[in-house]
């Protein structure tokens, strides 16, 4: 029976609910260990490590309260010398016996985070595109050659050249700096947004801006104004691929930053509770890091699906 | 206004040839045509022109100030692009805007402006819209819009009427021609379609493998070729060839086809060659009663008012345009002569016409 005509390139209803149930387990199982950790982040410091686990509990923040802020713990004398809480969130640290000493480091590595990270994205995104740009349109001695150094800088792991690194980065103070950070992670990035980004300009016919330059543009003006916007897709792709790594880096940071610059992966796994590993918190931390790059990500999502099919299907 | 000048100019990439040392002179006001087929070297003339490839040798002059060195941008020059090259991430209205915006106008003479040139080109009605969603038509009239709104020296489009449809390419030649008419501006317009340069062009340039072979009037193109190429390349049908198997000398006012004589316009030159080629436009051959190249009908083609016939004879095959009260059914055996008058000898060797009392 024929239920509707259909092209024979399109999927049967039959194994499009094969592939649908395969996508909705591999979903599920990808997000159990978030699940976990956005449910941890709720739990109170016994509760998440009691056994066997607990999936249904009585929520609390004192994680995210732990997350942001260093204690001290006092006497029960002490404690009721003192005049009421006047916050919800001392009102539960204080129920633990502890006192609060002053707000925790986190917020400063979390805004390095985001500084560092959208910086170095912003920036290899920028000089990639030029870069890629320049390998597009002109005719360069060596290109292929070039692009192939350029390509050869992925070929490593970037730790590999960690020891250089910090002693270079030492010898001209750029250690522990945001701009250090940033151009680490820039450098890294590069060569993937100069190969990405060639892909996509390759694509964009010159006709666009040459029109552009006959209507009284400088080529740079072509660029900005014409090039780019058409490049969004590939921006968007490449900008996420560097996100990704700048925002989630850590060997790097451990190794270069200790105190101005420390991004939060390096700082989320040194929260000490008392005598024991605060789970709840680093949970609570783990959830807030995930945010940033998750909102990004949704945000670009519609171009990243263009993005990295580029070039399959010609328009 | 302008007048447009191209001396010596020649570009070559790495080792090949686009075009060879070719001088031209685009007059003012005038609608001049770049013909030929893909490959010949017209669009890179084209694009020299504008400023976006540079010669590698030779010198361009607008309004005789050298521009051979100066920016696309800074030609004053419009170009309209053969896919349009209409900006897609902006409306109509912002396309039509952007060459002005550079040119910092003030925002009412801006309107003013495209009011203007929506009116001229009728699309008013589309000056909101996506260029993404526009008929091939309408992009084409908003590719126009964006050249002409500017205001600049010349125009210059690039086979802007290829990607068209027939119906409506000949329409757009009209709509071209009458807008040219109407600004008056100096237009340089390439193509590879000898239909739109004859209809459209005030003078005709015929290119062939970088070089300009010949230029002119539409008819004096059509009607004395100085090139064989060229007159295989203009005309639908194209010329008919016959194999002349002498020299010829100057003076000489006949030739020898299977022996028999054919009077031919009396030639200035003589030739190196022993073979030649006669040149014959199909209106200017004939059915022949008596003297004539024997050959058979091999095909007819009705087109209203006359015909065409294909005719094969044991030099190749010939194309005449007759009456249509001519009937001669599939495989007739026939003669078939030419016009005295107008035939044309080409130099077997160089492929060039003689010169001749009807060439001079």
């Amino acid at each position: 029976m024929l239920d509707s005509a259909r092209s024979p390139a399109e999927s049967s209803g039959f194994s499009r609910k094969i592939a649908a149930t395969i996508i909705i387990v591999y979903t599920v199982v990808t997000l159990i260990p978030i699940t976990w950790i956005i449910l941890t982040g709720f739990k109170s410091v016994d509760g998440a490590i009691t056994y066997p686990p607990e999936v249904f509990f009585k929520p609390s923040l004192e994680g995210y309260v732990n997350l942001f802020t260093t204690r001290s713990r006092q006497s029960q004398e002490y404690l009721d010398s003192l005049p009421p809480p006047d916050t919800w969130y001392e009102e539960l640290v204080r129920s633990r016996e502890m006192v609060i000493a002053g707000p925790s480091k986190f917020f400063g590595r979390y805004t390095n985070s985001l500084i560092i990270g959208f910086g170095a994205t912003f920036l290899s995104v920028f000089l990639g595109a030029l870069a890629a740009y320049a390998f597009s349109r002109f005719k360069i001695p060596l290109k292929d050659d070039l692009m192939f150094f350029i390509l050869s800088t992925r070929m490593f792991p970037p730790i590999a050249v960690a020891v250089p690194i910090f002693i270079m980065y030492r010898k001209i103070g750029l250690g522990d700096t945001h701009l250090g950070m940033i151009i680490l992670y820039t450098v890294v990035n590069l060569s993937l947004a100069v190969w990405l980004l060639k892909g996509f300009m390759d694509e964009i016919p010159r006709e666009y801006e040459e029109a552009a330059m006959i209507d009284g543009y400088t080529r740079m003006g072509a660029f900005f104004k014409i090039v780019l916007p058409q490049a969004t897709t590939g921006i968007a792709a490449t900008a996420i691929f560097c996100m990704i790594f700048a925002w989630n880096e850590y060997a790097f940071a451990v190794l270069l930053t200790q105190f101005n610059a420390q991004t939060a992966p390096p700082f989320i796994p040194t929260i000490l509770g008392e005598g024991g590993i605060d789970w709840p918190a680093i949970a609570a931390g783990t959830t807030l890091f995930l945010i940033p790059v998750m909102i990004f990500t949704v945000v670009l999502r519609k171009h990243l699906l263009r993005g990295i099919t580029f070039g399959a299907v010609r328009k | 206004m302008s007048e447009i000048k191209i001396e010596r100019i020649k570009k070559t990439f790495d080792d090949f040839v686009a075009v060879e040392e070719s001088d031209l002179t685009i007059n003012n006001g005038e609608f001049f045509v770049l013909l030929g087929p893909s490959g010949c070297g017209k669009t890179t003339t084209l694009r020299m022109i504008a400023g976006l490839e540079l010669p590698t040798s030779g010198k361009i002059l607008l309004d005789n100030e050298d521009v051979t060195f100066l920016r696309a941008s800074q030609r004053d020059i419009a170009f309209v692009f053969q896919l349009f090259a209409l900006y897609p991430h902006m409306n109509v209205r912002n396309n039509l805007a952007f060459p002005l915006k550079m040119q910092k106008f003030s925002k009412d003479e801006i309107n003013t402006r495209i009011n203007e040139v929506a009116n001229l080109l009728r699309i008013d009605h589309l000056l909101s819209s996506k260029v993404s969603g526009l008929a091939g038509g309408d992009r084409q009239r908003v590719a126009l819009g964006r050249a002409i709104v500017r205001r600049p020296k010349a125009f210059l489009m690039d086979e802007p009427l290829g990607t068209l449809d027939a119906e409506f390419r000949e329409l757009m030649c009209l709509e071209l021609r009458k807008l040219h008419n109407n600004i008056d501006a100096t237009t340089v317009y390439v193509t590879h379609d000898q239909l739109e340069a004859m209809s459209m062009g005030d003078r005709i340039a015929v290119m062939h493998k970088g070089r300009i072979l010949q230029h002119g009037k539409p008819k004096d193109i059509y009607t004395k070729p100085k090139t064989k190429f060229v007159g295989s390349f203009i005309g639908s049908p194209a010329m008919n060839f016959i194999p002349v198997n002498h020299t010829i000398q100057k003076n000489q006012n006949s030739v020898k086809i299977d022996n028999e004589e054919y009077a031919v316009p009396k030639s200035f030159q003589n030739t190196s060659s022993q073979n030649n080629v006669l040149g014959v436009r199909p209106e200017k051959m004939f059915l022949s009663d008596n003297k004539g190249i024997p050959g058979e009908v091999y095909g007819s083609e009705y087109l209203g008012t006359r015909k065409i016939l294909t005719i094969q004879s044991r030099f190749g095959t010939y194309k005449i345009r007759v009456s249509n009260d001519v009937n001669l059914k599939i495989g007739a055996n026939v003669k078939i002569s030419f016009d005295s008058d107008s035939a044309i000898i080409f130099d077997g060797q160089t492929d060039e016409a003689l010169h001749s009392e009807f060439i001079n």
